[in-house]
């Protein structure tokens, strides 16, 4: 469906590649984060399991492999990479991913999108959830965030990383274009923001509801340095690919990750469609998803 | 009138000149600028800290989006343009990535109401400070001549907190003594007086004084207070005088819907029910023109208050 993609050349990361048996520990995770969204997401019949479904590889990766935390959260996040998730309705991943890297109580998943709860239907520093550094959900203006955020780290001579991800509908937002024009032209190259490139949206097809075009040659035409990573939904893929798309930062440009995922991956009855992108499964249909992941690490 | 004007300067210029001095005493402070760096006077800013500085081009809603995620990392953004681009445009971008995330950002607007003049309503803004003031947690703030600008350009850097400030371009009276305190939240009263208070903000506070020495003449005693922050509103001050007088005119330069008058009367009909009278604009975009002709021509002069005050008093 895309053109000109770059398959990540998988022998070229053995020395740094992880083993099996940590591979199989981050799949297991990887596992019970989907539980955690299906049940979610359930527990108050709301919320968007469809694109949390198919980013679970990519916040594992992120969390698990790739970024480097400090052990307590600070708003300002110095001497360590952070990280913004602009698609902010994909909270149920992010929350699950959060809770079990212990940021906060993994019982407090149950909390989710309830009265008084901090797990907001989109992610809020305003209950005070530690791990999250600014609200979202409206939609494009995470990577304007993630600019300021890289532009702090470059004035404060901290060489740490940042970390976006956006959906591919979100880029239909203009701000969005302002932001992409602005990292190149002042060369902010300690960012690296992904686009989840799923190919849906709530009203169908994004090629449907908008064509978004070859993402990689407008990301390019931009300034941005650039790479696709095609299986979005192996985890070893995608740690690759971060990787990589570490190894080019600090090289004067922007690093894009163009992200080929399927929504709604590990369910097969929410793949290939956007019809769950912001729908909760019924009892039989949470039973049925479920079935097709096991427990691993507990339920909530 | 025991206040005198030290010259006619623009309050853009008091923003410009806290700049160069924040520049100078705070390095976490930072500026950023939509393609309008002259007309906000930040040059100097620019020059002796040029990493400090954030050029994002015609692009508001970016250059908003870039100033909150400045604050992470602990740098103090100033982010710069007229006003009309400052918040309407912006709003979303305001609302959720700096006020519903608390980010200690400056929404920092020039150009403010209608003495952009020439230019005419697409760039003047008469709604900016009911917009900014429905926002929570946002502090609002309008100053009223070049000294007070200034004074409150640096107070608002040593405030944790998103704050909207709100000036302008025309030169204007310069009477606040230059070594006044400046202090968010914090009503000035600039005249005692009997009769009726003047409640005034922004370019209207200098009409308002005169307005108070030309009813003098007349044998009305007016009380003048410079309600230089909208929001959180000085609600002791407000009422401490309209007790007092029992009866008050609101000044400003900005529709009389979501204005200075509007979070007066407010305050009053819950705490002390008091006739008001609102010098403000009518609901209606503005036009090209010189400032003091559209000033007057939308009736937001001295004359206009002097007139309200005849008003609202008979209302007692």
């Amino acid at each position: 469906m895309y053109s000109q993609k770059i398959a990540i050349t998988f022998g070229k990361f053995l020395n740094q590649g992880i083993t099996m048996a940590e591979l199989d520990k981050l799949q297991n995770i990887v596992t019970q984060t989907r539980r955690d969204i299906l049940r979610m997401v359930h527990d108050v019949n709301s919320g968007h399991p469809g694109g949390s479904l198919g980013c679970t590889e990519f916040f594992i990766a992120l969390y698990y492999e790739i970024m480097n935390l400090k052990d307590d959260f600070d708003m300002d996040g110095k001497e360590e990479d952070i990280f913004f998730l602009s698609n902010g309705h994909i909270s149920p991943v992010w929350y699950s991913v959060l809770a079990r890297k212990g940021y906060f109580p993994v019982k407090e998943l149950e909390t989710f999108r309830k009265l008084n709860s901090r797990l907001q239907g989109h992610p809020t520093t305003h209950e005070g959830l530690p791990g999250i550094r600014v609200s979202s959900g409206s939609l494009g203006q995470g990577m304007s965030v993630a600019i300021g955020a890289a532009l702090a780290k470059k004035l404060n001579g901290d060489e740490h990383l940042v970390y976006s991800l956006h959906g591919d509908g979100e880029l239909q937002e203009g701000q969005n274009w302002e932001a992409i024009m602005y990292a190149a032209g002042n060369k902010v190259d300690n960012i690296i923001s992904t686009v989840d490139r799923n190919g849906q949206q709530i009203d169908g097809p994004t090629e449907d509801v908008l064509p978004l075009g070859n993402l990689k040659q407008k990301f390019e035409a931009f300034g941005w340095d650039v790479l696709e990573v095609q299986d979005g939904n192996n985890l070893e893929a995608v740690i690759k690919g971060l990787n990589e798309a570490k190894s080019r930062t600090g090289k004067g440009k922007p690093v894009a990750i163009i992200l080929d995922t399927v929504m709604g991956h590990g369910v097969d009855f929410m793949m290939h469609t956007h019809a769950w992108h912001g729908k909760a499964p019924n009892d039989e249909q949470l039973e049925d998803a479920l079935s097709q992941n096991a427990e691993t690490l507990g339920d909530y | 009138m025991k206040y005198t004007d030290q010259g006619k300067k623009d309050t853009r210029s008091g923003y410009g000149a806290a700049m160069t001095e924040l520049g100078r005493s705070h390095p976490n402070v930072v500026a950023l600028c939509a393609d309008l760096v002259g007309s906000l006077k930040i040059e100097d800013f620019i020059e002796e800290n040029p990493k400090r500085f954030f050029q994002t081009g015609i692009a508001e809603a970016n250059m908003m989006g870039i100033a909150a995620g400045l604050t992470i990392g602990g740098k103090i953004p100033f982010a710069s343009t007229f006003a009309n681009f400052a918040t309407g445009r912006v709003y979303d971008q305001i609302r959720q990535s700096i006020a519903y995330s608390n980010k200690n950002v400056k929404i920092c607007a020039s150009h403010a109401g209608l003495t952009l003049g020439e230019d005419g309503a697409t760039h003047q803004i008469l709604e900016d400070i009911g917009m900014m003031k429905m926002l929570p947690g946002m502090t609002v703030i309008n100053p009223c001549d070049y000294n007070q600008t200034k004074a409150a350009t640096l107070a608002i850097a040593d405030y944790e907190g998103p704050v909207y400030l709100r000036f302008g371009r025309p030169k204007v009276a310069n009477f606040t003594p230059v070594d006044q305190k400046f202090e968010i939240g914090k009503a000035v009263l600039l005249q005692e007086g009997t009769d009726v208070t003047i409640i005034a903000t922004g370019h209207l506070v200098w009409p308002a004084l005169i307005a108070a020495d030309n009813l003098k003449k007349q044998g009305i005693s007016a009380e003048v207070l410079n309600l230089h922050t909208i929001k959180p509103l000085d609600e002791a001050a407000v009422l401490k005088s309209v007790k007092k007088t029992g009866c008050v005119v609101t000044a400003e330069e900005h529709n009389f819907l979501g204005g200075l008058g509007e979070s007066i009367a407010r305050t009053l009909a819950v705490q002390h029910p008091t006739p008001q009278e609102f010098v403000a604009t009518q609901d209606t975009f503005g036009e090209s023109g010189t400032a003091d002709e559209l000033m007057d021509k939308y009736g937001l002069n001295n004359k206009a208050i002097e007139d309200a005050v005849v008003r609202v008093k008979n209302r007692k």
